[in-house]
């Protein structure tokens, strides 16, 4: 049964720079923050490093972070560019019952992550459903596509704090 | 013998055959129709712990007239791409193949639709018209889950008919005759004589029999449930699978024939199984108008006993159709290639040479 | 000389009696037997995670109850779990059997439509109503505590909406002894019929790796062999207190992991509620159930993640809170959306009846798939 700071430990020696902190801020649980493009591995080694042995991915979560700079339109709509999304992985080892929480951060505009759908195949639907809503795309993913939207919704990512809904969509008028 | 009293009255025989055809459709088919509707609704309602119709007049005997009603009135819907003359000649088939298998069954001692010496394989023969109107439904519905179920269907139907026929060869190997109304009259009163306890000669190859004639019974049982497709066996028209297979597409009046065609084939197969076994229209006690000695009493006594064997087993059919789960369509004809035609063999082989030695 | 065969594929489409919601299912047959199934879901996605950003903390409280709609209660326990927790509240003790009791009849009817509606899948027809007999009556228990048969907004941030109806606890004694010979009738009816075990036995096997990989969990975790219950393993509520075991499919008819022990293991587990809701009824103690409700609610900065058992499985709140009295992330777990993306990994080689078996059997509601 590891505490979150002896695994940050053995991640920083493992992968150091890909590691980028554990952040303590908030009160209930301490998050390690890592790079999006180097995820899979730490996945992989968190999986199959017998020490850790993180067997299960509970849930893959997006965030928008929304700390970009508030451009104001012309018609009053305020969109947001620059900034980060943010991924949260709660991952849990059933055998040792420790728990951990992963963060990445990708740029708000074409953010990319590497999918984690090899190592935990649970990974699959929520990195679509990710993708669907905010946006984020996760590489060498087998069939990223929209999941809960239409797949042919062309007006951006829902979830998105400066999301706006179309006019029209395949010509019925959406406000309704 | 009716067909006989009603030519000399008349003077015309040809008008007399049409009075004799149309009457087992008119007297017994509609009304057991119209009644088999409604009890099904009622019985399965009773088993499910709760009341059925009960608005339409008393405890809701109007039921089947509004739904006839329904059903006549109903849009006739035809989809675009059907292949139009298969789709509408497919009701008509099914249709007629169960209300044909009517004409050789023998209600009483004096009526019966044609006297036919071949009764019983005229009986089995003309109950396949169904497979062909059920193909043609299927495929003519331009829907895969049709064709699905109609492709199920066929399989089920041309199999199990092989160990009906079986079982019934079996009784003819016992009696000699395939006329219905010789076989009933062969199976004389009291129901010691049935066929089921071994028929009516006497010493020990009736005793013998007994054991086999109650595996043939549940044989063909099993095999006319399946022939009739009703559950274990429905997966033709399996709701929770395939909507409703074969008739997804049909509507109105085409669908109030083949809902009534399954309700006829239920009544001609239990009544089928009435006569070979169970002694037709023969009373199990005797007549009371032999004790009465008012002779025109037999026949209607007759009449009475033959609806009680056949609504027994068409009750039996309904309950089983409660009780229980669906049978997968590769188990289906496990059972019927790997388990009901070997014993259906085995049975015959032992009943013959029983009835040789 | 071959025929050529080509694959058909089928679309088990939106509507359709036994997809128990709006789910697409698009089947690739070679004759019956399925070599692929695609689900297209999304036909019921009423933007649950959106919403909640744009209300208060007790007001997403009825978004919530309609995210599993058959298991209200026990969703409304686990956002209400998540608040309590972001806002350090300690609520009573009555509170929590209170929320118990009412967690655990709502797993018994929820189990109650999974297994009706699984018979009529199969094609058996009558064990269907007779499980909405014994649903009947636990809706009517919940009609008298909060008003509502199926959405209750009852569980409240801190406390309850209503006290109990001073004839609740005698009704509820009433209920579970009539309840438990009720079960054993619909063992002898459905669990234990020849064709029934036929039609499920060794079908849609999940081997025990595969389903911790899926990061599946619930029913269908427990029926593939492992011990894996969040009331006993991370209890949360006071869950602690009780006396109760964990069915664990064994195979028995089969193999582990197939259709029959994931229906038997909900069998067993209604059971094992009965045993809970007795035990909570005698422990029941007095108190006042709206003191701990706060005037506002407004956390502290941070992010948590608190999870419970729900009847299909582990629902999770990833609740991010900025300090304001709107949620600024709610993020949903769903079970039944984790657990239905192992179908294709299950049904391969199987006819298209146990697809519709296998399906039954994972036993989704698509208002949670969907949110």
């Amino acid at each position: 049964m590891k505490t979150p700071e002896e695994i940050f430990e053995i991640l920083k020696a493992a992968f150091g720079d890909a590691i980028i902190e554990l952040n303590t801020k908030s009160p209930f649980e301490k998050v390690i923050i890592a790079d999006p493009l180097k995820v899979k591995d730490i996945s992989l080694f968190l999986r199959d490093n017998e020490a850790l042995d993180f067997d299960s991915l509970v849930v893959l979560s997006g965030v928008d972070d929304a700390n970009g700079e508030k451009v104001e339109e012309e018609d009053g709509y305020k969109s947001i560019k620059g900034g980060t999304l943010s991924i949260f992985y709660h991952l849990e080892s059933i055998a040792l019952k420790h728990k951990l929480t992963l963060k990445v951060s990708v740029p708000r505009e074409n953010g990319e992550a590497e999918s984690v759908e090899s190592v935990w195949r649970s990974a699959d639907w929520q990195e679509r459903e990710v993708f669907d809503l905010l946006g984020i795309k996760f590489l060498n993913h087998p069939d990223l596509r929209r999941i809960l939207m239409p797949e042919d919704w062309e007006a951006g990512h829902p979830l998105r704090k400066d999301y706006r809904n179309p006019e029209f969509y395949q010509g019925m008028k959406v406000p309704y | 013998m009716i067909f006989d009293t009603l030519s000399s009255f008349l003077g015309n025989e040809i008008i007399a055959g049409i009075i004799v055809a149309c009457l087992p459709l008119f007297l017994v088919i509609l009304p057991y129709a119209i009644a088999a509707v409604l009890a099904e609704r009622k019985v399965s309602a009773y088993m499910q712990d709760r009341i059925g119709p009960n608005r339409t007049g008393f405890h809701g005997v109007l039921q089947p007239v509004a739904d006839v009603v329904k059903l006549m009135l109903k849009e006739d819907i035809v989809a675009s791409n059907v292949d139009k003359p298969l789709f509408n000649i497919a009701p008509l088939l099914v249709f007629t193949g169960s209300y044909a298998a009517f004409a050789a069954i023998p209600f009483t001692s004096i009526f019966i639709g044609t006297k036919l010496d071949l009764g019983l394989i005229y009986i089995l023969a003309v109950s396949s018209f169904v497979v062909a109107g059920i193909l043609m439904g299927g495929w003519s519905s331009n829907n895969k889950y049709s064709l699905i179920g109609a492709m199920r269907s066929a399989a089920q139907i041309i199999s199990y008919e092989i160990p009906t026929f079986l079982v019934v060869v079996t009784i003819i190997i016992i009696t000699g005759t395939t006329n219905l109304t010789v076989l009933s009259d062969y199976q004389t009163s009291y129901f010691w004589n049935w066929m089921i306890l071994g028929g009516p000669s006497l010493g020990v190859v009736k005793f013998l029999l007994i054991p086999f004639m109650i595996v043939g019974f549940v044989i063909i049982y099993i095999s006319t449930l399946a022939e009739v497709n009703r559950v274990p066996f429905d997966i033709p028209e399996a709701e929770s699978e395939l909507v409703a297979g074969f008739h997804t597409e049909y509507s109105g009046m085409k669908f109030a024939m083949f809902f009534l065609a399954e309700y006829a084939n239920m009544f001609a197969v239990s009544a089928l199984i009435a006569t070979v076994f169970f002694g037709g229209y023969q009373s199990p006690f005797g007549y009371l108008g032999n004790l009465m000695g008012i002779k025109w009493l037999i026949p209607l006594e007759q009449l009475f006993w033959f609806s009680v064997k056949g609504l027994f087993f068409v009750f039996v059919q309904m309950w089983l159709r409660w009780t229980l789960p669906r049978l997968r369509v590769d188990q289906l004809m496990t059972v019927c290639w790997k388990y009901l035609i070997p014993f259906a063999f085995v049975n015959l082989l032992i009943v013959g040479l029983l009835v040789v030695l | 000389m071959a025929l050529k065969t080509e694959e058909m594929v089928l679309n088990m489409g939106p509507q359709h009696p036994s997809t128990h919601g709006v789910l697409r299912l698009q089947v690739e047959l070679d004759g019956e037997l399925v070599i692929g199934v695609r689900p297209y879901v999304g036909y019921l996605h009423r933007c649950f995670e959106k919403h909640a950003e744009a209300m208060t903390y007790p007001q997403v409280i009825p978004y919530v109850d309609r995210l599993d709609y058959l298991t209200a209660m026990n969703n409304e326990l686990s956002y209400v779990n998540a608040c309590e927790k972001l806002m350090g509240i300690e609520v009573p003790e009555r509170v929590q059997y209170i929320r118990v009791i009412m967690a655990e009849l709502n797993r018994i009817a929820s189990h109650l439509i999974a297994l009706g509606t699984y018979g009529l899948d199969i094609g058996a027809f009558t064990p269907f109503l007779y499980c909405f007999i014994d649903r009947e009556r636990i809706l009517s228990l919940f009609e008298m505590t909060c008003g509502a048969r199926m959405l209750y907004n009852y569980i409240w941030i801190g406390g309850l909406s209503h006290d109990l109806h001073p004839d609740f606890v005698r009704l509820t004694r009433e209920f579970t002894q009539q309840f438990r010979p009720h079960i054993v009738s619909l063992n002898n009816l459905l669990s234990y019929n020849k064709i029934f075990i036929e039609r499920t036995a060794n079908v849609g096997v999940l081997p025990l790796d595969v389903a911790v990989n899926y990061g599946i969990t619930g029913p269908m975790l427990r029926a593939s062999g492992m011990e894996w219950d969040l009331r006993k393993n991370e209890p949360y509520a006071v869950y602690d207190r009780f006396d109760f075991d964990i069915p664990v499919g064994k195979g028995t008819v089969g193999t582990v992991g197939d259709c029959w022990d994931r229906y038997f293991v909900r069998v067993l587990e209604m059971e094992q509620s009965v045993n809970i809701i007795e035990q909570a009824l005698n422990q029941l103690p007095e108190g006042d159930v709206f003191s701990a409700i706060p005037k506002r609610v407004k956390p502290p900065e941070g992010t948590i993640y608190a999870r419970t058992e729900n009847p299909k499985g582990e629902l999770g709140f990833f609740i991010v809170s900025n300090g304001s009295v709107n949620p600024y992330r709610v993020k949903v777990r769903p079970p039944s959306f984790i657990n239905l993306a192992v179908i294709d990994a299950i049904s391969k080689g199987c006819l298209v009846a146990d697809l519709i078996a296998i399906l039954g059997s994972i036993d989704i509601v698509l208002g949670e798939v969907d949110r």
